[in-house]
């Protein structure tokens, strides 16, 4: 019997401008596991990760998602931030005008509620910003307006660390950051996630994994999962590339369709 | 008694959504208890007797007369509006309405009823709090009037315009009109003829009034006409920032608001003239703004529009010696069934001068916006720099906004640059604020407050949080 804050995915169909992308995931992230996705370019990796926040352009076509007890798949997408669920972004978008400090207290208090005080929130806010060596004249700064690749994730990260959600994807969190600020980012992550939270991390590299240790390990490729295992799998593909699966898959898809 | 405010919807309308009541949260209404209301419509005998009661100056009753005449000439113009002006009837219009006898010092001798609707609109509070002085009319007259006793023994006087003219009628008669003359345009034309309230500022050289000076205007019958007359002189080294805020209750018919504005801003003096207009859907505004700059002389207008039913304003400067700088910040906000009309000119008539124009509109639910706005550099004024930047912010598919740019140089030697953007709210944006708890709404209002801060920001923080609070009403329930 799953728990109550664990993300069972099954069987998952998604679309996109009527393009199967996702064509029958079947995955369960207990809470307070780390798992990483893995997968070639156009695998259906950021599909999953949209989906499961609730983008209107990917269109379910099968399948469901549960979490505490419900299938998402219904729920809006601040329904389900509400319920405890994130998606730190691969390209965060530039909201001009609304500063840091302004979003991110609106946020809190539409995920919390009310209950934090002012001062508490400001308290939180350095705290966590101290975790992520940020500097705090960002709060001042408009949200993802300017910022550098490595400035976004980081402020992704923070927003994690401020909403404190039970499951959370981190779509290429990874990409575009430098081996320091890839090091405080994954330290970040690691210190949020030794709680009771299930994560997600989608990547195309073994490097944030030196960092996170995860529980498990995926492989997607065409819009499915083709291996699950331990991190020994990280390493097999740091050697051999994603070749042998994607051979695999294609084989099984030509057979499929003859 | 009368000292009830009413909040009971017309009869007459049939739905409130109709009129967008709903997020209108000022279309309450005052029991009518008046000194004296003329009769409805427009002629000569209307005109005299506003004359005759406020016991005017033989050459005012001739401005007013002459001003009639060229209104009554006058063609409606053909441009903006989209047609609407002609439906203006101007025989149902209330052109008088005295709500007292006398303008009062103290709030506690302002009628109870009328006071009660300050109290409503927060003014009596904000005096108290942050304001150096305080006007407040009330359909056609100035009820309550102040200036902090600091300032008006440093010469500092803020008046209605009807005080002024009996108590400084040297200072009013030599301004007064020369920067709007009464044959400017038909609308100017109308105010000019039956003008009544509106304030009188005179900063003498070289003093700063620290906090500012604030004047509410309030309409409260049907079909009333609020014709007030503002002027501002501001002497050398100078500083001054007059706020005004408008309101008016819902009807289902028109009401009309037209006022003139002119400021006089002299070497080296600073005047900012913020508007923060909150009109009823039910209102035709239509209104004359402008000032003449001198020597490194600002005139800055930050004017905020938002509601009545077509807004037609363009507050202008005339930078009329080197090194005057003009400026004009302005939001327009067209909801359900409203045209926003604004924009600014700026005209450059000595070289060395400079000028920014920055608008930003929002139009949801089938509103109409247009920029309309005029850069003019006259012959032989050479180094002028002149930035205009106008961005659109449409809500959904039915909205629409218009740019019209005009630009008029006679001289080589100048720098104008202009900038038009229109955007939609994205759904990448509102995906990105949804996905961290905020409802469809609130995502889109959070959308809209970024758009307009760059002028929210210059705005001082009491009326940056009224702003934004305003915004928000207009968004409530605006959106899916």
């Amino acid at each position: 019997m799953a728990n109550q804050a664990d993300l069972v995915i099954r069987d998952l169909h998604v679309t996109v401008e009527n393009k199967e992308i996702l064509k029958g995931v079947t995955l369960t992230i207990p809470k307070g596991e780390v798992h990483a996705l893995m997968g070639p370019n156009g695998s259906g990796k950021s599909t999953l990760a949209y989906t499961l926040m609730g983008h209107l352009k990917y269109e379910v076509t099968g399948g469901e998602v549960i979490f505490k007890g419900q299938n998402i798949l219904k729920l809006e997408p601040d329904e389900r931030a509400k319920l405890g669920m994130f998606l730190a972004f691969q390209y965060p978008t530039a909201i001009s005008g609304v500063t840091m400090f302004n979003f991110l207290r609106t946020a809190a208090k539409a995920v919390h509620g009310d209950s934090i005080s002012p001062t508490q929130f400001r308290k939180l806010l350095r705290e966590k910003m101290a975790l992520l060596k940020m500097d705090e004249s960002l709060m001042q700064r408009y949200l993802n307006d300017g910022f550098s690749g490595g400035e976004k994730k980081r402020a992704e990260i923070l927003q994690m660390a401020v909403l404190q959600p039970e499951f959370a994807v981190l779509d290429e969190t990874d990409s575009g950051l430098d081996i320091d600020a890839l090091k405080t980012v994954a330290e970040g992550v690691s210190a949020l996630a030794s709680g009771n939270m299930g994560i997600l991390i989608i990547t195309h590299y073994q490097r944030i994994l030196n960092y996170i240790t995860p529980d498990y390990v995926h492989i997607m490729v065409a819009g499915a999962i083709v291996e699950s295992g331990g991190r020994e799998l990280v390493e097999q593909l740091e050697q051999q590339g994603y070749e042998k699966w994607v051979g695999a898959k294609a084989k099984v898809l030509a057979t499929k369709g003859s | 008694m009368t000292d009830v405010i009413t909040e009971v919807a017309n009869p007459q309308v049939a739905s409130v959504t109709d009129i967008g009541l709903e997020n209108y949260k000022y279309g309450f209404r005052d029991k009518e208890d008046y000194v004296f209301k003329a009769k409805r419509g427009l002629n000569r005998e209307i005109v005299e007797e506003i004359s005759h009661m406020k016991n005017e100056p033989e050459w005012m009753r001739k401005f007013r007369l002459k001003a009639l005449d060229y209104f009554e000439r006058r063609p409606t113009p053909k441009w903006g509006g989209g047609g609407a002006l002609e439906k203006i009837d101007f025989q149902n219009i209330y052109y008088y309405i005295r709500p007292t006898e006398k303008t009062s010092r103290s709030w506690e001798d302002v009628p109870e009823y009328i006071k009660g609707t300050f109290d409503r609109l927060g003014i009596p509070e904000a005096e108290r709090k942050f304001l150096a002085g305080v006007g407040a009319q009330y359909e056609s007259e100035v009820v309550y009037h102040s200036i902090r006793d600091d300032l008006a023994k440093k010469g500092v006087v803020f008046l209605s315009m009807d005080s002024a003219l009996v108590e400084y009628p040297d200072l009013v008669r030599q301004y007064f009109s020369t920067l709007i003359p009464p044959n400017d345009n038909k609308y100017a034309a109308l105010n000019s003829a039956v003008w009544s309230g509106g304030s009188f500022v005179y900063v003498p050289a070289g003093v700063k009034i620290d906090v500012p000076l604030q004047a509410y205007f309030r309409i409260n019958a049907e079909n009333m006409g609020q014709f007030e007359r503002t002027l501002i002189i501001a002497e050398p080294g100078s500083y001054v920032h007059y706020v005004e805020g408008c309101t008016a209750p819902t009807y289902s018919s028109d009401s009309l608001h037209s006022a003139v504005v002119e400021i006089i801003v002299k070497e080296g003096a600073r005047v900012r003239y913020t508007t923060i207009q909150n009109w009823s859907s039910n209102v035709f505004n239509l209104v004359t703004k402008r000032a003449a700059a001198y020597r490194d002389a600002t005139m800055e207008w930050v004017d905020c529009n938002i509601g009545s039913q077509l807004t037609m304003k363009y507050p202008s400067v005339y930078m009329m010696e080197p090194g005057a700088h003009g400026e004009v910040l302005s939001i327009a906000f067209a909801g359900k069934g409203q045209h926003q009309d604004a924009g600014a000119k700026m005209v450059h008539a000595a070289p060395h001068t400079t000028s920014t124009i920055i608008s930003k509109s929002i139009s949801k639910n089938g509103g109409r916006a247009t920029y309309r706005g005029l850069v003019k550099v006259h012959k032989g004024c050479h180094d002028v720099k002149s930035n205009v930047r106008c961005d659109a912010l449409l809500l959904d598919e039915n909205s629409r906004t218009d740019t019209y740019p005009y630009i008029e140089i006679e001289e080589d030697r100048v720098s104008i640059a202009h900038e038009a953007t229109v955007s939609k709210v994205s759904d990448e944006q509102l995906f990105y604020l949804r996905s961290r708890g905020l409802s469809d709404s609130e995502a889109t209002t959070m959308i809209v407050n970024g758009f307009i801060e760059p002028i929210i920001k210059e705005l001082p923080m009491e009326y940056a949080v009224e702003m934004n609070r305003l915004i928000q009403l207009e968004m409530e329930g605006s959106v899916g």
